[in-house]
């Protein structure tokens, strides 16, 4: 069986184990949420490239030829040596401001004091000083002073009742990323942008619409934002104001229950996708939100004539299960 | 050596750019008949078009690593749920649908279907 050398120490890999199962059973606290490749948030160095490839999916090139890799997506084959990533890609934040968007949104803002390039609708991960890790997209543009996530509120959930409860204004948290590929191109101006979300997979949307007005577009935007209920919409002024100010801006929200009022349309996104925009070839679209959502919803775009490389998605995956708190302080 | 070669049918279809125009029309097909979409309903998008690649490459003569067993380990788990020769027939139906839609002319097109064909004992585990 290869092993793990994890700060000096050996450990045995089960026969098809993660570098993240192994480590976590031998009690060292790794961060980590998905177990899925998909938030990044258990990033981790080894100290050679043993076949690393297949668990380097979505990493940025610099990080690939350094070494990193998700300790999620790694069953060794052979010994390696791994570490946790340190200060050259982390960067330390202050939780500057959080208000609520509405009952169960809260907006977190975040300032950075070193330069933390990010494309707005990229994800990163929040690391908090005891090593929980979750990832959040990023509402905000570039030249604003502030990082922005939303952050919905998940009943007995770690990371966001602690946001959403604790009030930690002040604190200092870790970064790790920007990572994902949903963002803004510059470079074709006219063509027609579809935007689809639910719940806060508004966020990166919202940052993706700002960015490409900022940067000029003029072909249409058509953003969707779906919820369960009316409640669960937010930022519909902002929206509002904004599809005012722009034209080619068109803004629909939806409601599974209880729509059918105030502007709010009644039922499914991909219906109501459907009734605007019977023609979606040609179309760049962005899907970010709920998982389940998000797969069937990139499927019926694909099937409505969007093609596959023109589709951006985040699923928001949950953590893979209820994570007891490391016991040890996992980033210095 | 003036040997002449005569081009690989992965050549004479237009190898992987052949495949690029090829994966988005074949994927959208599978996806949308009934008689096969089910097996594709939990798998990803992302991994999907992948492997889609992968098939079409393989059936266009191309390029690729995949022995008799590796087959067998791939698609075990859908003969479980059910994958039999009516199914196999489909898919080799769609994939000529795909090659006419791209005017890959027939004699082409009845030379990938042999490709896969003969991968048909194989992907139904007998
Ligand atoms: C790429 C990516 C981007 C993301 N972006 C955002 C974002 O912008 N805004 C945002 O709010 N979240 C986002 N998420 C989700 C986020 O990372 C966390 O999973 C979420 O905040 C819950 O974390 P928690 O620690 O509060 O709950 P946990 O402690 O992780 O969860 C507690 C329990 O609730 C379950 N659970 C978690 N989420 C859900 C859910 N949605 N529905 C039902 N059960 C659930 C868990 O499985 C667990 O059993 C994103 C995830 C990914 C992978
Ligand atoms: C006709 C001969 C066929 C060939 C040559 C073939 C080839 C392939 C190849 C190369 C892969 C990728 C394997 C990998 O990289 O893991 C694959 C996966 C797959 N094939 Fe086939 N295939 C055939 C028939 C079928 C049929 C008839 C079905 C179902 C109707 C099917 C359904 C699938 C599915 C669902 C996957 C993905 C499995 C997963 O990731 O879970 N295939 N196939
Ligand atoms: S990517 Fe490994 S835990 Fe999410």
């Amino acid at each position: 069986m290869p092993s793990i050398t994890f700060e000096g120490q050996d450990r045995e890999v089960l026969p098809g184990e993660t570098v993240l199962d192994c480590l976590l059973r031998s009690g060292v606290a790794v961060p980590h949420s998905c177990k899925a490749g998909a938030c990044q948030s258990c990033l981790m160095k080894a100290e050679a490239n043993v076949g690393l490839e297949s668990a380097q999916a979505g990493l940025k090139d610099t990080l690939r030829a350094q070494g990193y890799f998700l300790a999620c997506s790694l069953r060794p084959s052979a010994d390696v040596a791994v570490s946790l990533p340190g200060g050259e890609v982390r960067t330390a934040a202050r939780i500057t401001r959080l208000d609520s968007l509405n009952e169960t949104v809260l907006r977190v803002r975040l300032r950075v004091e070193e330069p933390f390039p990010y494309y707005p609708g990229q994800f990163l991960s929040l690391v908090r000083s005891d090593g929980l890790a979750r990832s959040y997209s990023l509402a905000s543009l570039p030249h604003e002073s502030d990082l922005e996530l939303h952050v919905r509120r998940i009943p007995g959930g770690a990371m966001s009742e602690w946001l959403h409860s604790d009030s930690p204004e002040g604190e200092t948290v870790w970064l790790q990323g920007p990572a994902g590929n949903c963002f803004y191109v510059p470079g074709s101006p006219e063509e027609p942008l579809l935007l689809v979300g639910t719940g806060t997979g508004l966020a990166p949307l919202y940052g993706i619409a700002r960015d490409a007005l900022a940067q000029g577009h003029t072909g249409p935007i058509w953003m969707f934002h779906g919820a369960l209920t009316p409640a669960g919409l937010y930022l519909t002024r902002e929206l509002q104001e904004m599809s005012a100010r722009h034209a080619n801006l068109h803004y629909v929200r939806a409601a599974l229950r209880d729509g059918g009022v105030d502007g709010v349309e009644d039922g499914e996104l991909d219906a109501c996708i459907r009734a605007r925009l019977p023609k979606l070839a040609g179309f760049k679209a962005y899907v970010c939100g709920d998982p389940a959502l998000v797969n069937s919803l990139r499927k019926k775009l694909f099937l409505a004539g969007i093609a596959s490389k023109a589709i951006y998605a985040d699923a928001f995956l949950p953590s893979s299960s209820p994570s007891p708190l490391p016991q040890s302080a996992a980033c210095t | 050596m003036s040997e002449h070669v005569s081009p690989s049918l992965y050549q004479q279809i237009g190898g992987a750019a052949a495949v690029d125009a090829a994966v988005d029309i074949f994927y959208r097909k599978v996806l949308s008949d009934d008689r096969v979409s089910h097996f594709f309903d939990d798998v990803d998008m992302d991994r999907q078009a992948a492997k889609q690649k992968a098939f079409l490459t393989m059936a266009f003569g191309g390029p690729h690593n995949y022995t008799g067993a590796d087959m067998r380990r791939g698609h075990a788990h859908l003969v479980l749920r059910g994958l039999n020769d009516g199914h196999v027939d489909v898919i080799i139906e769609l994939l000529g649908a795909t090659l006419a839609e791209l005017n890959v002319p027939q004699p082409l097109i009845a030379q990938v279907a042999a490709i896969a064909e003969s991968t048909r004992g194989d992907v139904l585990n007998r």
